[in-house]
């Protein structure tokens, strides 16, 4: 299950619906082995497309570091699909590498977005519950 | 002096947990080769047949390898190679 502050939906849904058409992305960065999602960061889509999304590679190489030192993990990283369902395509499933990451879907295919999350291990879409509360207890 | 190589979460399985392991070589290629008799099974992760794989980012301190010389790119002692997956995918 992922659990996730409120504030940290709207971001993202924010970041998905300004995109659109093109597919964003990004990611929430959290205490390394809290589960806890809680520093937001907006990734730039270096494919800048509507059906593909990859980190800019220089971006992503500074972002990992600063989580290094932080301490941190990449809690949840996600991505939009804007004319399809929120579900991980297989380039999606083929790209995931994260045993201990949230990947969280947003289509903005329709009026009200769709935010939806998975885990993805070897080869294999797990979704899970998502829990928004107002602050973390 | 040896060459420092960041290992990411994913690929410690090869080096028993470690963050950072060394290696030596004058080219990427053959730091990889290096790390790969250390480490067996590394390589195949790093590269296939046709170069560096499209999964994972190389980068050489703070460039990425693909803007530098790919494979061939020369490293030397105090370097830092920073291993990382790409973070990628989309609808289709």
């Amino acid at each position: 299950m992922l659990t996730i502050a409120r504030e940290l939906v709207d971001k993202i849904v924010a970041h998905a619906r300004a995109d659109h058409p093109d597919e964003a992305c990004g990611v929430v960065a959290g205490p390394a082995g809290s589960d806890r999602p809680e520093r937001f960061i907006q990734m730039e889509n270096a494919e800048r497309s509507p059906t593909f999304y990859r980190f800019d590679s220089r971006e992503q190489l500074k972002v990992w570091r600063e989580m290094d030192d932080r301490d941190e993990a990449p809690v949840v990283i996600y991505h939009s699909h804007t004319a399809t369902e929120a579900y991980p395509s297989r380039t999606d499933v083929t790209y995931a590498s994260e045993p201990d990451t949230h990947y969280v879907l947003v289509s903005t295919a329709t009026d009200e977005p769709e935010f939806r999350s998975y885990r993805i291990l070897d080869g294999v879409v797990t979704e899970e519950e998502v829990k928004i509360v107002e602050a973390y207890g | 002096m040896a060459i420092e190589v960041r290992i990411p979460t994913i690929l410690r399985s090869y080096t028993d947990g470690a963050k950072a392991v060394d290696a030596k070589g004058a080219t990427l290629e053959e730091l990889i080769g290096d790390l790969d008799a250390r480490h067996p099974g590394l390589k195949a992760r790093l590269v296939d047949d046709a170069g560096l794989r499209r999964f994972v980012n190389v980068y050489l301190n703070d460039e990425d390898v693909r803007f530098l010389g790919g494979l061939g790119t020369p490293v030397a002692d105090g370097d830092t190679v920073t291993v990382l997956p790409a973070v990628a995918g989309g609808a289709r």
